[in-house]
């Protein structure tokens, strides 16, 4: 691990970020454009957990995850506190992964 | 690596392709794609946070899966704002300082015993929930999954979540009000 690497991955990581500040900063957008943005932390989180719980690189999965997650998710809709949620799935899925021997 | 890229899933990519021999360049590559996403949180963040240049720079920093999806989870541009930054820097002390405590521990525990790589995902569907119970946002979030399982064997890690954003398009020919009702939209005209 170069510290080449580690530079040149934080500075463009950064720049990941700052863009969307800079195109937006304090405007005020059209509200189609509102009414985009207001989706985007249900889509991509929705994506990060389906791409978290299904897949090992590129392959698709179905695993002890998929259990622990749809408890988890069970407890989400209930208003469990999420704490709670977070320590159920792991705990369902290390009980299933044991039971189930390694999977 | 922690403190200064502070992207966990591009940090573990850029590791793992080191480890398998890759190239500087094909470290880099897959690592930009998994932080490409967080340009896309900056766009909704950037209408939460507002605030002065300085503020906003360093906010850009902390722009994360967590702190979006915490800040989204609130009902009032002020609590959004507090939840952004606290959860920003909590994350931004513990993960540095439980990567510290990781490099120094090494193997001694195996994450997946404990289930703890279901625990990201877990807590995620957690923050997220307060979206889903709007019919526009579960929409998105359900079509965001899908594109994002479509995609996963097709395209380099990184890919089907960046693509996922096609979702908010869902928000086009909405109307205003069934947007305006999600969490996180409360103050907006």
């Amino acid at each position: 691990m170069s510290w080449t690497l580690v530079l040149l991955l934080a500075a463009g990581a950064y720049l990941c970020k700052l863009t969307g500040f800079v195109l937006v900063g304090g405007r005020r957008l059209p509200p189609v454009v509102e009414r985009c943005l207001a989706l985007v932390p249900a889509a991509l989180i929705m994506a990060l957990v389906a791409n978290d719980t299904f897949s090992r690189g590129q392959d698709l999965v179905l695993d002890a995850r998929a259990v622990g997650v749809g408890v988890a998710a069970v407890a989400a809709w209930r208003r469990a506190p999420i704490i709670v949620v977070l320590v159920l799935g792991a705990a369902v899925t290390a009980v299933v992964r044991r039971v189930a021997g390694g999977a | 690596m922690s403190l200064l890229v502070f992207t966990g899933a591009s940090q573990f990519s850029a590791v793992a392709v080191v480890a398998d021999g890759g190239s500087t360049g094909a470290a880099l590559g897959s690592a930009m794609l998994l932080a490409a996403r967080n340009g896309v949180y900056g766009l909704a963040m950037s209408r939460v946070i507002g605030g002065s240049l300085p503020a906003r720079l360093v906010a850009a920093h902390l722009v994360l899966d967590e702190t979006t999806a915490m800040a989204t989870a609130q009902d009032a541009r002020r609590t959004q704002r507090a939840a952004f930054w606290i959860t920003g820097a909590a994350i931004f002390g513990f993960w540095n300082v439980a990567t510290l405590l990781g490099a120094l521990a090494g193997d001694a525990i195996d994450p997946q015993t404990l289930g703890l790589d279901a625990a990201f995902p877990a807590g995620f569907v957690a923050m997220v929930a307060p979206q889903l119970r709007h019919r526009i946002g579960l929409a998105a979030g359900v079509l965001g999954a899908l594109i994002c399982l479509a995609l996963i064997p097709f395209t380099p890690v990184g890919v089907p979540i960046l693509c996922s954003s096609a979702a908010v398009l869902l928000g086009v020919p909405s109307r205003q009000q069934a947007t305006a009702e999600l969490p996180g939209t409360a103050g907006v005209p």
